[in-house]
């Protein structure tokens, strides 16, 4: 059937969510000790919207000072905090998982104005996850003697975590969970251009009666980030990003006594063997790719598909790309938000250019893209090769490449080309080769049959240059714990 | 060796001590040698001087060997550590003579420490097939999925022996590295390499497959850093690193993000724990779609 007039016969109502059930300040200074503070310097930096471009709030910029002032009232706080009977920090922990569901509409409708992705995910993926992981890690408080770490064991001290745009409240929750209920004060650095969350958290933590201290959050650029990861009194760095700053950090800490955790980037290969299930295998990667726009790490970037099947599966992936619906992140049916800055839309421009100009084929279904704001349409690439830019680095868009490949012996090898090794999919109906593929695959986290499923009980993080520890589960713990 | 000599009329054979790698004893390509004294500062005998081309070998090597060591399974990695240590009884009172002068010990305590080298590979032995029920298992993920998370070796291990501890210690960092299915290349002490390079012959006769374990012996500085600076190694024990070459190296190893082990203050005499072997273990953790039979609609 011919897509657009399917497309034209059922267009779509506007079915946007309210913004008034988020209440942004004009500006927003440092949590430091419990209190909102300027920064030293009285500087301040933007945060708009990607969708808009519209100022959302100003918020301050941390100097070194206000990050030493931070860590100092993390190092005060941390005696009492690791001192409190186990039994307390969860419960804590238990309040603040309460309070972000009870808050969780207000804060998915923040995240979606100062990240541009779609309400639909911050709704369903990021608020629920984010509510689960503190009600996971609540419960390991007062059970860490049964860890599987000895008894006893200790906290480490103050810990410095660093976070970054994609899953901004996510990715704070999988910091800031498991250090507290090991009994570490925290100071966390959100990424410049989402400070909001990370700010409604700290009124979180006031509704909780978290004890000051316990939980200090720092604005700032890469400098406020570099400053907490090298301040001398933090025993432990958690970041996630890019691997290029994973690199710098830990050639900050080499030679400290900081432990140090990386979950960096990924080049995720998305298997689909001639005996899957098509269309769960269409809607599985366009999930692994379009999911917040690709800007994630575990994204199944590179489509790795059986030769025979590859015309029959991208005619398929094609007619679904052509049902995406891209625009307005607050409208509950858009599927694509906006990029989350103008600097990553410029990145993802360049790579695409890049994998057209090394000869790679370029296509996107008819996609009209607002006038403001930043915006990419879902593309996809064939006739990728191994060496092109394209199957080689981390885009973190809404761009896939698509590679072919005639045995299993070959798709493995493909899928562990790579320096990363974070996540991958396999998509077949045959057990046996499932197992056999999933246990080849150099790779933290493998899907097999779905893609981009989350749980605070699960572990994740990556192999070779996609990082090292692990976030989630028992796993998570011995990141924040002096064992 | 040199005392036997003026014992007996008849005039011993020497060693001549050589590298292990690939499961093969060359000589250091660079042609070059050291003299190894003992604790007195008589002379042992002259050990190769490797180069960083010797440790690049040993990578090809230990690269090589990687897929089957790692793929073979729990089981029968534990009987080739145990086969170790069978051969290892065997040669006890030719390991008690070098440790001793490797060491400056006395008999009865190089003896003991040579037995506690025997009795390592034995721990490490059995912990082949219980480390990944240990420290891996079924997830309980709030969906239709069986999630499982299963402990795999990193890959090429570095690692630095420890300085003072040229046996005992070498064992203690060593087994624990290849136990799990990595693969090692060996920087032997550099003060103390001879013990390390005996256990090449035992290693190469208890069905090591070649290039699991490369032993390389030489100026640690020297050796440590093409290995830290590797594209193709995985992962560094820093044991027989000082403050300052730990530092230099742990920069160098960020650049391929190589898993770091610092130095630390270990008592090689005590119950080694699991430290060692989770060093240098990934986790995968793989989401098999379970469907949900007896429910309406399809099983996913």
């Amino acid at each position: 059937m011919d897509m657009e007039m399917l497309s034209s016969a059922f267009e779509y109502a506007p079915a946007p969510e309210s913004r008034s059930v988020v209440d942004i300040a004009p500006s927003y200074g440092l949590f430091i000790d419990g209190e909102f503070t300027e920064a030293s310097g009285g500087k301040v930096f933007k945060t708009v919207s990607p969708s808009t471009e519209e100022v959302l709030s100003e918020v301050a910029e941390a100097s070194e000072e206000d990050v030493d002032r931070a860590v100092r009232a993390a190092r005060k706080a941390f005696g009492k905090w690791s001192a409190l009977p186990g039994s307390e920090r969860a419960k804590y922990l238990f309040r603040i998982a309460r309070i972000v569901q009870e808050r969780s509409r207000e804060l998915a409708v923040l995240e979606t104005l100062d990240n541009g992705k779609p309400i639909k995910e911050t709704r369903d993926a990021d608020l629920p996850l984010v509510a689960a992981h503190f009600f996971y890690y609540a419960g390991w408080a007062d059970k860490l003697d049964h860890a599987g770490f000895g008894a006893n064991p200790r906290p480490l001290g103050v810990a410095g975590q660093v976070i970054p745009w994609n899953f901004p409240l996510l990715m704070l929750a999988w910091k800031i969970a498991p250090a507290l209920a090991t009994g570490n004060t925290v100071v966390l650095k959100p990424a410049e251009t989402t400070p909001l969350s990370a700010l409604f958290f700290a009124d979180i933590c006031r509704q909780a009666g978290l004890p000051k201290g316990v939980v200090n959050i720092v604005t700032g650029d890469g400098r406020t980030g570099a400053a907490l990861v090298a301040h001398p009194d933090v025993d432990k760095v958690a970041f996630t990003g890019s691997t290029a700053v994973g690199k710098a950090i830990a050639r900050t800490v080499a030679g400290t006594r900081k432990k140090l955790t990386l979950e960096l980037g990924g080049k995720g290969a998305n298997i689909v063997f001639d005996d899957a299930p098509i269309d769960q295998a269409v809607e599985g990667i366009v999930n692994g790719i379009f999911f917040n726009q690709g800007q994630v790490c575990c994204a199944g970037s590179r489509l790795l598909v059986q030769e025979s099947i590859q015309d029959e599966l991208l005619d398929s992936l094609k007619r679904r790309l052509s049902t995406l619906r891209l625009g307005d992140p607050l409208d509950k049916n858009t599927d694509i938000g906006a990029i989350n800055s103008a600097e990553q839309l410029a990145r993802i421009t360049a790579l695409a250019e890049a994998g057209e100009a090394e000869g790679a084929e370029r296509w996107s279904p008819s996609c009209e893209l607002p006038g403001a704001g930043y915006w990419f349409a879902p593309t996809l690439f064939t006739n990728v090769t191994q060496a092109h830019t394209i199957a080689r680095e981390e885009i973190f868009g809404p761009v896939l490449s698509v590679l072919t490949f005639r045995t299993p012996d070959e798709a493995v090898a493909k899928a562990n080309n790579t320096q990363y090794g974070l996540s991958a999919g396999i998509w077949s109906e045959k057990g046996s080769r499932i197992l056999a593929v999933a246990g080849k695959l150099r790779a933290g986290v493998v899907w097999s049959n779905t893609f981009n499923k989350f749980d605070p009980t699960s572990p994740f993080g990556g192999y070779k240059e996609s990082g090292f520890g692990r976030e989630g589960g028992r796993h998570g713990l011995e990141a924040y714990l002096d064992v | 060796m040199s005392e036997k000599t003026e014992k007996t009329e008849r005039l011993s054979v020497f060693k001549t001590y050589k590298l292990y790698v690939g499961g093969k004893f060359p000589r250091s390509e660079s042609g070059r040698v050291y003299e190894v004294t003992d604790a007195k500062g008589n002379w042992l005998a002259n050990a190769p001087l490797s180069s960083r081309k010797d440790a690049r070998d040993a990578v090809v090597a230990a690269r090589k060997a990687f897929g089957a060591w790692s793929g073979a399974t729990a089981y029968n990695r534990g009987q080739v550590l145990y086969r170790v240590a069978e051969m290892l009884e065997g040669r006890r009172e030719q390991f008690v003579r070098e440790v001793a002068e490797a060491e400056g010990l006395s008999k009865s305590r190089a003896a003991a420490v040579v037995d506690a080298a025997v009795d390592r590979w034995v721990w490490y032995a059995g912990w082949t097939d219980k480390i990944a029920q240990v420290v891996g298992g079924a997830n309980p993920v709030a969906g239709p999925f069986f999630n499982l998370s299963s402990p795999e070796p990193t890959g090429v291990v570095a690692v630095l022996a420890p300085q003072e501890s040229s046996f005992l210690g070498l064992v203690s960092v060593l087994a624990p590295v290849i136990a799990t299915g990595n693969t090692a290349v060996v920087v032997a002490s550099e003060k103390s390499p001879l013990p390390a390079l005996s256990l090449a012959e035992v290693l190469a006769t208890s069905d090591v497959p070649g290039g699991v374990v490369n032993i390389l012996s030489g100026r640690t500085a020297e050796i440590a850093a093409p290995l830290a600076a590797h594209q193709d190694v995985n992962a560094i024990d820093l044991a027989g690193a000082d403050e300052a070459l730990a530092k230099e190296l742990e920069i160098a190893a960020a650049d391929n993000l190589k898993r770091v082990l610092r130095p630390q203050a270990v008592d090689y005499s005590g119950t080694p724990g699991t430290d060692r072997l989770t060093a240098f273990l990934e986790t995968k953790t793989v989401w098999h779609t379970t469907g949900a039979l007896g429910a309406a609609g399809s099983s996913y």
